[in-house]
């Protein structure tokens, strides 16, 4: 056999999982974030009474598709005066970055994860942040008055928000006591807890925290609309322009995936370890086959043929969906004796199957549930609140949230060693930490009050001088 | 006055940037251009460029008669329209020495003041927008939408009405214009509150208004500022009160004032005018008098020769029409004092010192409308 050809099957023979891995995460991460905008527009458009897009697609559903289409087929511009080698690499930089780290993430407990690594949070973590070299450079290269200004403020946010956020992370690894992604959540079921429960300060600290670091309002600055135009990618259109929000919508569902895995149990049940919710694990199916009713329901209602047959594919997948996911119930049902004997081969066979696959699917939909749950509440936050102004941007991440954040970790920290060292109950022990980190942040937040007052008391408000700097 | 130098010492000892916002840029409110004189983010200094919509409304008067005349000045501020065409409307009928006769002044009230709140709301949702949030826009068109239906019902137009004409009104109130003022002020009510809830407490919103763009009492004066600008740094002039025109003598309410001048009393200032608009609406369904709605004007309208001056409280500020006649049916000069135009000129004063968020906060706080400053 040809050596070349020999050392490629090699290589393939080792890295086939993780070369599926990474297409599958290409082919699907771009259109889940497409999603998530429609998502984002729908839920949008509810909140603010009125609909949304509805033209393309029954209610929309085909918008995502249209919009990648019309972005892919842009004239594609790069400004005259732009770094054009940077300019080109910025955008792909960010989405790369975003991608990358989605290797990480354990979508479920079997499968879907690219490869378990020891070092896993850390590195989706630091492979994420590598997005901001992206925005970084893309301002610059831009040579544009608004790019750069929104590359510098996200640059400083990023640095300040990730601060905090990843001192919010250590506080659950604390209690982790591992970085692997698997072993955290392995974890979380050993101990009979989401960790949310046993650190809520941590969570909601990452909460805020990535919420800035994925640029969403109301930390926005960056691409702050109505002050920047569109920060670091007011020069970008087209494909490059798609690629920056990719990896946007992509580092949404990374934050998500992260809180998911170290403080909402990963992909566990709600309950997991109670044997008589077992009917939860009924839930998915159910679901995804109700969604299939209500798209035949509503498939007769659509005015154009081509959404009835839409309607009519979504429901089709839905229940396709909903067969897997159903083995458990169908295997409990087999499971009673009044089944003719017959069928005791197809009790075995469908036992191997569910065994093998069913909890995957399972859990790979609790963690989509609850990832989509997490981005639900920033889509919330971000109709319903105005957006914060840079100083106090700063403010918030460098006086309140990373102080409250230390001392979180120190409570946390003290709490671990009374529970195995001098085993305290892990309740008490937890309560205790979360009561002293919200004293803390009661008087950081009273100690800021009161700066802020003096300051605005001691110093009255700057006269702004009257020389004309446009005379003359 | 502090060191001329260290004022132009920027604080890394670069070079000052400057940023050209506008004129199409998604927060000036129509083309307004600001030149920014920027260290960092701070603001040092800044420059209107006016004029990216100048239509010369005031030379069109020069050759149009008077009621031709009248279309036009709806596209001056055209978020207000009906208030413009009040101004003007009064302002000839006072150089004709004529009336509109009581029926047709209550009804007039009731339009302007349906149009001071659509103004306001429009105001709101763009200003709440600036400062980042969403969601209070769709709300706020929401219920503009009602009144422009009102006005639709009432004269066939939505946005530039030319609701009015001179010597008192062209059109009856259609059958349930009453009902429907009443209606939507009862809505109102509830759905000012939302917009409250909204921002009114929040913390972010505070943030972001308190101490932003504050222009003292004096400072208000000597810039000539008027309206909400003017209450809002406690000055209590409000020519609905102090000159009063149309019926407002004939109803109770109350002029909203600030205390700090900054931007978060003049948005506290508007909401309250918008709650004052609905009870003169409310007072003023109670009893139309019957009546003519056109006063004892000709087909032909020949004022003798002179001048005047009147001016109304428009939702921005004081709209004033200087009207010369020489005897003619085209007026001989016509001069409009817009408010926005006089506003925007405290945006410099407030807006040094402060940061680039600020500045779009201030234009938003302004309530300017560059159809009325260019004109």
């Amino acid at each position: 056999m040809n050596p070349a050809l020999h050392d490629v099957l090699i290589f393939l023979r080792s890295w086939w999982v993780e070369l599926v891995c990474g297409v599958v995460i290409v082919a699907v991460v771009p259109l889940a974030a497409g999603y998530l905008t429609l998502m984002e527009r729908k839920l949008m458009a509810d909140m603010q009474a009125r609909l949304g897009p509805m033209r393309v697609g029954p209610h929309g559903l085909l918008q995502p598709i249209a919009d990648a289409v019309k972005l892919l087929i842009k004239e594609d511009i790069i400004p005259d005066n732009a770094d054009k080698m940077i300019f080109w690499l910025a955008p792909v930089t960010s989405m790369t970055a975003a991608l990358t780290a989605m290797g990480g993430i354990a979508f479920g407990p079997a499968f879907l994860v690219a490869r378990d690594l020891n070092v896993g949070l850390l590195f989706v973590v630091g492979v994420s942040s590598m997005g901001l070299i992206g925005i970084m450079l893309g301002g610059w290269a831009s040579n544009s008055h608004y790019s750069i200004m929104g590359a510098l403020r996200s640059t400083a946010q990023l640095v300040s928000y990730e601060t905090a956020a990843g001192l919010a992370l250590v506080s659950g690894l604390l209690m982790a006591g591992t970085l692997k992604i698997r072993a955290i959540v392995d974890m979380q079921s050993g101990d009979h807890v989401w960790f949310i429960f046993l650190a809520p300060v941590a969570f909601f600290i990452y909460l805020v925290a990535s919420i800035a670091e994925t640029n969403r309002a109301p930390f926005d600055l960056p691409e702050a609309e109505s002050e920047l135009v569109a920060g670091y990618m007011t020069e970008y259109s087209g494909f490059r322009w798609a690629c920056y929000f990719l990896g946007e919508y992509s580092n949404m569902i990374l934050v998500g995936a992260v809180a998911t895995t170290l403080f909402l149990g990963g992909w566990l049940r709600p309950f997991s370890n109670v044997s008589w919710m077992n009917w939860l694990d009924a839930v998915p199916a159910l679901f995804t086959a109700a969604v299939g009713v209500y798209c035949v329901y509503r498939a007769g209602k659509q005015p154009v043929r081509v959404q009835v047959w839409f309607m009519w594919a979504v429901a089709l997948a839905c229940f396709v969906v909903a067969l897997p996911l159903g083995l458990p119930i169908v295997t409990a049902l087999l499971k009673f004796k009044f089944l003719p004997p017959g069928l005791h081969g197809a009790y075995l066979f469908f036992m191997k199957i569910s065994a093998h696959i069913v909890p995957g699917l399972l859990g790979g939909f609790w963690f989509l549930l609850k990832i989509t749950a997490y981005i639900y509440l920033f889509m919330w936050v971000r109709f319903t609140l105005p957006r914060y102004r840079f100083d106090q941007l700063m403010h918030l991440g460098w006086y309140i949230l990373i102080p409250l954040a230390i001392v979180n970790v120190l409570a946390v920290g003290v709490a671990m060693i009374l529970k195995m060292e001098y085993g305290w109950n892990r309740w008490l022990a937890m309560i205790l930490s979360t009561v002293v980190t919200l004293a803390a942040a009661f008087f950081l937040l009273r100690w800021n009050d009161k700066r802020a007052a003096a300051a605005s008391s001691a110093a009255p408000p700057e006269q702004p001088s009257t020389e004309d700097s446009y005379a003359g | 006055m502090q060191d001329d130098a260290a004022q132009k010492q920027t604080l890394l000892g670069a070079d000052e940037l400057v940023l050209n916002m506008g004129p199409q840029h998604p927060s000036t409110h129509g083309v307004l251009r600001v030149k920014l004189k920027l260290d960092g983010e701070r603001v040092r200094g800044t420059e209107c460029v006016i004029g990216y919509l100048h239509r010369g409304v005031e030379k069109i008067a020069e050759n149009r008669s008077y009621q031709q005349f009248a279309p036009y000045v709806d596209r001056m501020d055209y978020v207000a329209a009906v208030s413009n065409g009040l101004g003007y409307c009064e302002a000839v009928e006072k150089l004709l020495n004529v009336e509109a006769p009581p029926r047709a002044k209550v009804i007039r009230t009731i339009m302007t003041e349906l149009q001071r709140i659509a103004s306001h709301l429009v105001w709101l949702g763009t200003h709440a927008l600036d400062i980042g949030a969403l969601t209070p826009l769709f709300y706020c068109m929401r219920e503009r939408e009602e009144i422009l239906k009102i006005f639709e019902k009432y004269c066939g137009a939505r946005l530039t009405t030319h609701a009015f004409r001179i010597g008192g009104l062209q059109y009856e109130a259609y059958d349930t214009f009453e009902k429907d003022v009443e209606r939507f002020c009862k809505d109102f009510e509830r759905r000012i509150q939302e917009y409250v809830d909204l921002l009114t407490g929040n913390s972010i919103w505070i943030g972001r208004t308190r101490n932003v763009g504050v222009l003292s009492a004096a400072d208000c004066i000597a810039l000539g500022a008027s309206g909400p600008v003017l209450r809002g740094s406690g000055v209590k002039w409000d020519l609905r009160k102090a000159q009063p025109y149309a019926a407002y003598d004939q109803y109770k309410f109350e002029i909203p004032v600030g205390t700090n001048g900054d931007t978060y009393d003049r948005y506290m200032v508007r909401m309250e005018e918008m709650r004052q608009s609905r009870l003169i609406c409310l007072q003023a369904i109670e009893n139309i008098p019957a009546g003519p709605i056109l006063g004892k004007v000709g087909k032909v309208l020949k004022p003798p020769a002179g001048e005047i001056y009147h001016a109304i409280e428009a939702p921005k500020g004081i709209l004033g029409y200087y009207i010369v006649s020489d005897g003619t049916t085209q007026p001989y000069r016509v001069r409009i004092r817009p408010p926005s135009f006089v506003n925007l000129q405290a945006l410099d004063k407030m807006a040094r010192g402060h940061l680039v968020a600020d500045v779009v906060a201030i234009i938003g706080t302004l309530d300017i409308v560059l159809g009325e400053v260019d004109r």
